[in-house]
């Protein structure tokens, strides 16, 4: 082989390695979903109400991984469903939370997260009807949690019941679609919070160990943004 | 024509009889030094060392810290003062291209420096280990089966660890669950750490305890606390995509306030203790009966009561 060919050659193997460090870099580390603005146009810390919508599915098929479950969170302007888990809220302000649960149903781990804090009153309306506690080991109650552990809340999402009696089945292609329970089955979480007055980032995360093939169940969605952890972003 | 004299010169460091006692210097120079450094290492600094003084565990291993420091301090002296003498007193001059005296072997001092060294390692090697001893494990947790009780009632807490928050209950009080960590003053606290998914550390650093909190293990750790204050307490080992996360705040407070918050949280949370496993050293989530029995009331039996199939390569 000629100088200059290996010359060519040491360069374009040296642009690969560059390019492939940019992918890795822009793709993997700084990619983050896009965030849901609930906070534009509500002042802060004012006790102002702020009406946050996500649903949770047993699967995310607008996703590279179809077989995992997943978050989506309503973007308030156009009402789409967005495949994310970060969101923007004023600070100081009343949270109006609906959660649309399509996911089935698994144990919790610790069962003592079936119970409700943080939220106002304590209590989660389940289409309409307030509980304090719901427990995971009693039968196919719950199927995730919505939790934000630096303010104490802490929500068990209830399942729209056994996998093998809801008919015609969970949900299967995601984002789905509240509307008639029973073509899809689901279940309608509403429960409100108040947010921190201070600016900061709030992680939330799921306290159901769903990530199949992973150690104990909390690898993959679980630990990943975008599918059943996130943030809540307080701004001021 | 007188016969050339041969030299006469000496090397400078080359001391004679008559020259001074570079021994006796550097001895003089560290000793004061030493006792300067101590002294203010014990008293000065000391007191602020970490991680404080506000349990028995703390205090022993503050008074730990203070030890090895007051123990260290001299041997770097040495070390330090020897060099700079050196550097000063017995540095080449200019134009001096003479060699220095060849030395070889000093079996006074190598013997001090020998028995010194070991005295200094024994004498720490004792220490250490009956430190580890009176103190418990040094807040270190024992594992299940400690070697040192400390005598009289002790309060029970367990930590439940979890991805990615504490969780403590309280046997003598109904084995309710909370996440709040409320301790009272002068009593003797057994922690019995657990976990009931990856490998944690809880780490009260007021306290001077520090255990690993690992699935299917009970690691007992003992502490006497001081006097009432905050609590930090942090995950200790890297557990997952929130660990940074995995902290909070607990409160030592008065035996008689602590009492009357131990009751009324036992009776505000009855209803969720009936629903908690009954009280036990270690959980293991996937033969809990209540588990296992909603698992296979919601079709979820591939796994043989487990949460995923046993085959599952990455199922611990």
């Amino acid at each position: 082989m000629s100088l200059p060919a290996r010359i060519s050659l040491l360069i374009v193997a040296f642009l690969a390695v560059v390019a492939v460090g940019v992918f890795v870099v822009v793709h993997y580390l700084l990619f983050n979903p896009p965030v849901v603005d609930y906070s534009s146009g509500v002042t802060a810390n004012t006790g102002a109400t702020v009406h946050v919508v996500m649903q949770e599915d047993p699967q995310n098929t607008v996703s590279s991984h179809p077989d995992w479950v997943s978050y989506f969170i309503q973007n308030p302007t156009t009402k789409a469903w967005e495949h994310t888990t970060l969101f923007s809220v004023p600070a100081g302000s009343r949270i109006d939370m609906t959660i649309y649960g399509f996911d089935g149903c698994t144990p919790l781990r610790n069962n003592y997260w079936g119970k409700v804090t943080g939220t106002i009153g304590n209590i989660v309306d389940v289409d309409g009807k307030p509980y304090s506690f719901i427990n995971s080991w009693s039968g196919c109650n719950v199927g995730h949690t919505f939790s934000i552990p630096s303010i104490n809340l802490n929500v068990p999402m209830a399942s729209p019941g056994l996998i093998q009696s809801v008919k015609p089945g969970l949900c299967g292609t995601s984002p789905c679609e509240p509307g008639d329970p029973k073509a899809v089955p689901y279940r309608t979480m509403t429960f409100s919070f108040m947010t921190p007055h201070a600016a900061g980032v709030y992680f939330w995360q799921c306290r159901i160990p769903f990530g199949g093939g992973f150690l104990t169940g909390f690898g993959g969605p679980m630990q990943t943004i975008g599918f059943m952890t996130g943030n809540m972003m307080v701004e001021s | 024509m007188a016969a050339e004299a041969p030299p006469t010169s000496t090397p400078q460091h080359a001391a004679g009889p008559s020259g001074p006692n570079h021994g006796l210097r550097i001895f003089i120079v560290w000793l004061v030094l030493s006792l300067a450094a101590d002294l203010v290492i014990w008293f000065v600094w000391g007191p602020h060392l970490p991680p404080g003084t506000m349990s028995s565990s703390a205090s022993t291993q503050q008074f730990t810290i203070r030890v090895m420091a007051v123990m260290a301090a001299p041997v770097i002296l040495l070390v330090l003062v020897y060099f700079g003498y050196s550097l000063v007193v017995w540095r080449a001059r200019p134009e001096d291209e003479e060699d220095g005296p060849a030395i070889h072997g000093n079996t006074r001092i190598q013997a001090i420096w020998i028995t010194l060294s070991s005295v200094i390692v024994l004498a720490l090697f004792v220490f250490g280990t009956v430190t580890l001893y009176t103190s418990n494990g040094a807040g270190g947790g024992e594992g299940a089966s400690p070697i040192q009780v400390p005598a009289g009632a002790k309060l029970q807490v367990q930590v439940i660890a979890q991805q990615w928050k504490f969780t403590y209950r309280y046997p003598q009080y109904g084995g309710f669950e909370t996440t709040d960590l409320v301790l009272p003053t002068n009593t003797w606290v057994q922690f019995n750490v657990t976990s009931i998914d990856v490998i944690h550390s809880f780490w009260a650093y007021q306290l001077g305890v520090k255990a690993d909190a690992n699935p299917g293990v009970n690691n007992v750790a003992f502490t006497k606390i001081n006097r009432t204050g905050l609590i930090t307490v942090r995950c200790a080992e890297l557990c997952g995509l929130w660990h940074g996360a995995m902290f909070d705040y607990g409160q030592a407070m008065t035996p008689a306030g602590f009492s009357t918050w131990a009751r009324a949280t036992e009776v505000r949370l009855a209803s969720v203790t009936k629903q908690l496993p009954p009280y036990a050293l270690t959980y293991d989530p996937t033969v809990v009966a209540q588990m296992s029995k909603a698992m296979v009331a919601a079709g979820l039996t591939g796994g043989a009561g487990l949460y995923y199939p046993p085959q599952d390569v990455l199922q611990p």
